[in-house]
């Protein structure tokens, strides 16, 4: 008998299926993976174990055995044992799963009391030693912090400690590092698999990210828009999968290399850039000092090539983007062409601007949303290529649209009718429409969907190999770097760890952190 | 031009608030009565046929000459007998269907002014003898005009202010910021009747004056929205195209911040009429003789035995301000998200 068992679970929105007819089971010490694209329903399946599913969600059919409870017909009493009891959560975010009014500590002796299995004295040295089983060894320092004071990693370790706070047998995992940096999405998830070993948990571990689920899962099922699609041990999925939905998901994460751009000439190059933000302190936000985000940092560009430039998050990637466009003020030069753009009078930079564009991370922040697409699109061409009329801007903007392999048809239509995939296309055409020389991509996929990343990989390798245009690619994903760079910079603190071909760096990688990234992030 | 579904849905909204759009119907209607103020009470025929000519006296300057040499070049009193004599004899005239303006002084009106309503003076008259129905229909136009103007130019400068701390931020914020707080503490009245001992206030030197110190009220709502939005990657985005710093705030940023101006603008609107009729009323509002609701409310106070006065004041500055906040409200219920129909 397994710990739990759902059979033919259909959860309806309305009218709308929005998970049909699945089942899984997951047994004592033993890990299995959903995985799924947004939307495909992995989240709502986890949550009817717990009966927590939102409001205007209705389960439709299907039994839920948990631990021999059937959750559909469970009193109050048995639902509230449940939750927290017998099975516990972890969530994608833990900032926003604290309270960050309370210190933490409080907030996991309160889960512990609200199932009232210690007794008050003893509580405080039940959490002291459930700390220390998360890795957070300085547990009288932490308990008595709040959310905000800790670091994300640690805050995730809070909410592991609070999940396994009444000895569950059940921990569903959410997510649970979508917003961690690689090397503490490892750690975290060492740490999951080793509370699994000493406790004989059972784990649901919900995730997009199939190299999570290759070093952590035993079985996997897949899910596409509410259809279960395939469900095997992982090393069959891996070897042998059987359905089309499954081999794009596999194909998306296993892209070749980009062929090589062999003697292209130099046409960018970044000479000890330093940029420097000032700490404030006190009432009078008086300087105190400075923290250099990006300290010293030389590169050259050649044309038509990628430059990866990896980094966890705050080591400065963004900020030598952002420096590059003169975005932000920096010290050092920047040399385009023969021209210093860091010393350019404002006048020339706006003509030089043409030739460098960018595109960020955020799908949805980055396209003013009560324009339509061509005012978006066109909006550079206003600018630098004034003697355009209207009716010949169209036509550029209609050649860059389908140049991106959107419809001619999304010309009149605002950005929020777009899927996230096809916004970063139009974010795509509106730097590609001034026909740049050099186009700064910061974390342009990160956002997207496996598969959506994928086409968006594409997309940018097709682009670069017709216009010759040369990538500056931000990147905190090993994966997708080694499907677009020629080159890689590894940056730690504002600094170059190592900077080398791609081949070099993935295959034969000279500085320790490097290694280390690679292994975090299963590559190696 | 095709409407975005938000913008459906906000008029959907206001279109499903039955009080707003009451109000917005009474108060169009209103506002056009008014409008046309000069050809519903006038003292001058709205069409005259004076021996097979025809003349426009309402908007044109008819010399007394025209009905015979022995008047003056002057403009023609059509409230005098002799005159209207010898246009009976020898044509015809259409009159307003209030035959007085805001200054007609209404002689035959009863033996003391204010006079109480009659057929004639259907809300009777002031206590200078001039008929109130008329002097309400100017004065609503007065208000309303004085209203709209301080509010699009206050709104104006009030957007553009807050745009420009919000979008340079740093240093000149602060500054702003600081002079803002400074400039709202000046005692604005004191300083208002100061103004009027020095210089009769007209219809533009209180507008001007006025919008010294009512342009901030737009200005923290539209620099906290350009604090916002400075840092989005759409606003990134169009400096790394090269975008004029003018054109990001017009293009990019303003139409975020239009939502809370709009929402607030009824509310300034009705702020600008009150602020006028209290003006009015102390007496250093528009110059004597002007047809203000605040000086209705003086001659009411003055003559508390004419209660048709009070009443009119009271029904027009009451009506007009809660046909405002009304419409303000509706469009409010409009722009918020969380509201469902």
């Amino acid at each position: 008998m397994s710990l739990l068992s759902v059979a033919n679970l259909t959860l309806k929105a309305g009218a709308r299926t929005l998970v049909d007819n699945v089942s899984f089971s997951v047994a004592a010490g033993e890990t299995l993976a959903i995985v799924g694209e947004s939307g495909s329903g992995k989240t709502l399946s986890a949550l009817s174990v717990l009966d927590l599913l939102p409001p205007g969600v209705t389960r439709a059919g299907g039994v839920v055995m948990l631990d021999n409870i059937n959750v559909a017909t469970a009193n109050r009493a048995q639902i509230h044992e449940i939750r927290g009891g017998t099975a516990g959560i972890i969530f994608q975010e833990p900032l926003s799963s604290l309270n960050p009014l309370q210190r933490v500590g409080k907030q996991v002796a309160e889960a512990m009391t609200l199932h009232g299995k210690f007794s008050k004295t003893s509580l405080r040295d039940k959490v002291k030693s459930l700390l220390a089983e998360v890795g957070l060894p300085d547990a009288d320092r932490i308990a008595d912090s709040y959310p905000h004071l800790l670091s994300g990693g640690q805050r995730q370790r809070i909410m592991i400690a609070i999940a396994l706070a009444n000895d569950p047998k059940l921990l569903i995992a959410d997510e649970p590092t979508t917003a961690l940096d690689v090397t503490l999405e490892k750690q975290i998830l060492d740490l999951i698999a080793a509370a699994q070993k000493a406790r004989g948990l059972g784990v649901l571990l919900i995730t997009h990210n199939l190299s999570l689920v290759r070093r952590y899962a035993q079985r996997v099922l897949v899910l596409d828009a509410g259809n279960p699609i395939e469900s095997n041990t992982t090393d069959q999925i891996f070897a042998n999968p059987t359905q089309p939905q499954t081999k794009r998901l596999l194909a998306a994460r296993n892209m070749a290399p980009p062929p090589d751009v062999p003697n292209a000439p130099v046409i960018l190059t970044a000479q000890n850039l330093i940029v420097k933000f000032p700490v404030l302190r006190g009432a009078l936000r008086r300087k105190v000092g400075e923290v250099a985000a990006v300290d010293d940092v030389s590169f050259s560009l050649h044309a038509g090539e990628t430059l990866g430039l990896v980094g966890e998050s705050g080591s400065g990637k963004s900020t030598i983007g952002l420096a590059l466009l003169r975005l932000i003020n920096f010290q050092g030069n920047v040399s385009l062409g023969g021209v210093n753009l860091a010393t350019l009078p404002k006048s020339k930079l706006r003509a030089m601007r043409a030739q460098i564009q960018i595109v960020f991370q955020d799908p949805y922040g980055s396209l003013a949303p009560r324009l339509t697409i061509e005012d978006i699109i066109a909006e550079g061409l206003t600018i630098h290529q004034p003697g355009l009329n209207a009716a010949q801007r169209r036509e550029k903007v209609a050649a860059t649209l389908n140049d991106v392999g959107l419809p001619a048809d999304s010309l009149n239509r605002y950005p929020h009718e777009f899927s996230g995939g096809q916004r970063q296309r139009i974010a795509i055409a509106r730097a590609l429409i001034l026909e740049p020389k050099i186009l700064v991509l910061d974390e342009p996929t990160s956002a997207l969907d496996v598969t959506v990343q994928a086409e968006i990989l594409a997309l940018l390798r097709s682009l670069q190999a017709r216009h010759n245009i040369a990538y500056l690619f931000i990147s905190h994903d090993l994966r997708v770097i080694r499907a677009l760079a020629h080159r890689v910079i590894v940056l730690k603190s504002g600094k170059i760890v190592e900077l080398a071909a791609a081949s070099s760096v993935f295959n034969n990688p000279a500085a320790a952190y490097t290694k280390t990234l690679l292994a975090a992030s299963g590559l190696q | 031009m095709r409407l975005s579904p938000l913008w459906q849905r906000r008029l959907a909204v206001f279109a499903a608030h039955r009080r707003g759009r009451a109000s917005l119907a009474i108060f169009a209607v209103v506002f056009v009565v008014s409008m046309a103020a000069n050809f519903i009470a006038n003292d001058k025929p709205l069409l005259l046929d004076y021996q097979g000519r025809f003349y426009v006296p309402a908007v044109q300057f008819i010399p007394e000459t025209t009905f015979g040499t022995q008047f003056l070049p002057t403009e023609a009193d059509f409230t005098n007998p002799t005159i209207k004599a010898v246009i009976n004899a020898h044509g015809w005239a259409l009159w307003p269907p209030i035959p007085y303006s805001y200054d007609t002084i209404v002689w035959d009106a009863g033996p003391v002014a204010p006079s109480p309503p009659s057929w004639r003076n259907w809300l009777g008259t002031d206590e200078v003898s001039r008929d109130v129905l008329a002097r309400v229909i100017y004065g609503l136009r007065l208000s309303i005009l004085f209203g709209f103007g301080l509010t699009i130019v206050a709104s104006a400068v009030g957007i553009i202010a807050g745009a420009v701390q919000g979008f340079y931020g740093g240093l000149t914020d602060l500054l702003f910021q600081r002079f803002i707080e400074i400039w709202s503490g000046m005692p604005q009245l004191f300083l208002l009747i100061i103004l009027a001992s020095i210089i009769a206030p007209s219809f533009w030197v209180l507008l001007l004056f006025l919008l010294l110190f009512s342009w901030m009220s737009l200005t923290g709502v539209v620099r906290a929205e350009f604090l916002r939005a400075r840092n989005l990657d759409y606003v990134r985005a169009a400096k790394a195209l090269g975008v004029p710093d003018w054109r990001i705030m017009l293009r990019h940023m303003l139409p975020n911040a239009m939502i809370a101006t709009l929402t607030f603008l009824p509310f300034i609107l009705s702020d600008s009429v009150t602020v006028l009729a209290s003006l009015d009323f102390l007496g250093f509002g528009m110059p004597p003789g002007s047809p203000s609701l605040g000086e209705l409310v003086a001659e009411a106070k003055n003559n508390l035995q004419a209660p048709w006065l009070a009443f009119t004041a009271f029904a027009t500055l009451g009506g007009v301000l809660i046909l405002l906040i009304f419409i303000g409200e509706a469009v409010r219920d409009a722009f918020d998200p969380r509201k469902t129909q």
